[in-house]
């Protein structure tokens, strides 16, 4: 075998080499591109379409319009996060509690050194909602003041929680 | 704070049996041009190779399609290509020392046999591991089979001790590495252990320049990661070995807890250790001569293999003497420690950075099924074995290369030896089952929408 034809076989592996790379780095830029980060934010679209939109199926044509909006005075809660890393996130309360912690089962789960597991719940008694403090470490402030047990959560009063302020608003959102 | 969400879930397979087929015929490639390059003729045994190698992708490829089918294209292509390219390594060693009778070197039929091994073992993981989190059962095991298999060489009749170091144990005429194997049962162990302990070591304790500390009472477990490591160092004096389990608990209790501080802590804590090997061991401290210095008169004959080494990388120079046509043989372990130095000499930098990308695709791609995985101890072994990898690439390529003293790990897939090659096709395996688990559609979490529905019982393996 003559030395060209060594050395072109030569420059071919190399070629073929750097082919074989370069075809895995472009199976790879679909899956760089086939990947959003969704920054969670208020004016994020995404986040306001989930709570209003309802059971997933229903056809928001099928739904009455008047019972959408419905009487202020029945108006639905809702908690919003007004300081804190999850500034933004609102959660409109129902009849269910919700759970406040550092625990993956709660229902607002905070990214906070300074809330325990299971840090407070928000419930509703007798057409008031309420705010215990779940025997966390570092307590939980209503208005700027530490709580023992359940208190009344007013609409307008800010709860502390390590470095995440929560607000109750009513009305329609 | 943000969520990330993947829309590819498209399975991809013939893109991978392409790829594959690709991967198999550069090898190959390599193999006959190794050869040609030394005696003129193509190798006897290419057509064995050839098939044989036809016949392991495609029984890779058959059991990806029916166990793993949304595991990631890329992994095992990369992984082939890398076996491949060694063995085609190994055997220009040998033939150059049998050309040129310097020293001895085995060929590269052993290394064919053990990839024989690693593909079976890789692929009976993909067909009888069903689903990565029962490998959580075994968190408690696999730190006593780790521990175990990490002090064997100290036994007195099976270890062994070669270059000041003793982390060989010898059966039956079989040497083994079993540090290689401890390395897989310690990430599973590390996984399971951080995974149930990670809310409490997240906590935040005093602030010391500008870093949260975590609390004090916290510090337990990396003190014993930390002893663990010592004892590795002062009775089997292998520097290298210590720094990749210290590492591990390091990076993966960082990928846990999601703190920096304790990669300060850990970067910090390993000082000590390593000042004091390179003060108190000889060996230790002839290659820290021979990083510095290697190649002034006074040390040229203690350092001859990084500088013999150095001497191949620079004969290689862009395009490489050709593979077949250098001399690696002049380099002492050409063909497992300074494999990297022949591939640099027959291939160049071309070929050395195609290779180096090859092992930063293999990285990339453990840590994009890290990310994409739902549960947090698929993350953390995903995320600790690609780090793994990562760390014995920088220690070994920057052993090489002089950017750090020469430790002794080797370069996965790619050095002769059979427990490396074994247990990081092993760890291929569990790589393709993850990305599996990362990249099926439904294993995602539904942005936002509450409770992830459960796609299987995920609480049959909460201990």
């Amino acid at each position: 075998m003559s030395e060209l034809t060594l050395v072109a076989l030569r420059l071919g592996l190399v070629l073929a080499l750097w082919i074989f790379v370069v075809v895995v780095v472009l199976v790879l830029r679909n899956d760089l591109f086939g990947t959003t980060v969704v920054t969670r934010s208020s004016r994020d679209p995404r986040r306001e379409q989930r709570p209003a939109s309802g059971p997933p199926g229903a056809s928001p044509a099928a739904v009455d319009p008047a019972s959408l909006r419905t009487d202020p005075e029945v108006t639905q809660a809702a908690m919003v996060v007004t300081a804190g890393p999850l500034r933004g996130t609102s959660l409109t309360l129902g009849s269910t509690p919700i759970l406040i912690g550092r625990a993956p089962e709660c229902t607002l789960v905070l990214d906070d050194d300074y809330a325990s597991n299971r840090h407070a719940r928000v419930f509703q008694r007798e057409d008031e909602w309420m705010v215990e403090d779940l025997g966390s470490t570092n307590g939980t402030l209503v208005s700027g003041r530490r709580i023992e047990g359940a208190v009344p959560f007013r609409p307008g009063a800010q709860v502390r929680i390590g470095r995440t302020e929560i607000e109750l608003r009513r009305g329609p959102r | 704070m943000a969520t990330i969400v993947s829309y590819t879930a498209r399975p991809r397979r013939l893109l991978q049996a392409l790829l594959l087929l690709f991967a198999v015929a550069v090898g190959v490639g390599a193999y006959a041009l190794v050869g040609l390059g030394r005696f003129e003729e193509l190798p006897a045994n290419l057509l064995e190779l050839g098939v044989g190698a036809l016949v392991l992708v495609l029984v890779l490829q058959i059991a990806v399609m029916w166990r793993a089918p949304y595991a990631d294209p890329v992994i095992l292509p990369v992984v082939v290509l890398l076996n491949l390219l060694g063995v085609a390594m190994i055997e220009s060693v040998h033939a150059a020392n049998s050309i040129f009778g310097l020293r001895g070197s085995a060929s590269a039929d052993r290394q064919m046999l053990w990839s024989v091994v690693g593909v079976a073992l890789c692929v009976a993981l993909v067909v009888l591991l069903r689903d990565h989190r029962r490998l959580r059962r075994y968190t408690w095991i696999s730190a006593v089979v780790g521990g175990v298999l990490l002090l064997m060489p100290l036994l007195p009749v099976i270890g062994d001790s070669r270059n000041g170091s003793k982390i060989w144990i010898n059966i039956a005429g079989f040497s083994f590495q079993p540090a290689e194997l401890a390395k897989i049962a310690f990430a599973v162990f590390f996984a399971g252990y951080l995974v149930s302990r990670r809310d409490t070591l997240a906590l935040a304790g005093p602030k010391v320049l500008g870093i949260h500390l975590p609390r004090w009472s916290d510090f337990g477990p990396i003190l014993v990661a930390w002893g663990f490591a010592m004892a590795v160092l002062v009775f089997q004096t292998d520097l290298g070995t210590s720094l990749m389990f210290f590492g591990l608990f390091v990076v993966m209790l960082y990928v846990a807890t999601d703190r920096l501080s304790w990669l300060v802590i850990g970067a910090v804590m390993f000082l000590p250790p390593a000042i004091f090997a390179a003060t108190q061991m000889s060996h230790v401290r002839t290659r820290i001569t021979c990083w510095l210095d290697p190649l002034s008169s006074a040390n040229y004959g203690s350092c001859e293999q990084i500088s013999q080494g150095l001497f191949g990388l620079a004969s290689g120079g862009l395009i490489g003497t050709g593979l077949g046509e250098g001399r690696p043989d002049m380099v002492p372990h050409a063909e497992s420690d300074f494999i990297f130095s022949s591939f640099a000499e027959e291939m160049g930098m071309v070929g050395a950075f195609a290779l180096l990308l090859l092992y930063l695709v293999l990285v990339q791609r453990a840590i994009r099924a890290a990310v994409g995985i739902s549960d947090g101890f698929g993350t953390l072994l995903a995320g600790g074995l690609g780090f793994v990898m990562a760390l014995q690439v920088f220690v070994v390529v920057g052993g090489v290369t002089r950017v750090i003293p020469l430790t002794g790990l080797t370069l996965p897939f790619l050095a002769a030896g059979g427990s490396s090659l074994v247990c990081n096709w092993i760890i291929a395996g569990i790589l393709v089952r993850l990305s599996d688990a990362a990249r099926r559609p439904a294993a995602r979490q539904v942005d936002g929408a509450g409770p992830a529905p459960a796609p299987r019982p995920a609480q049959e393996v909460r201990s």
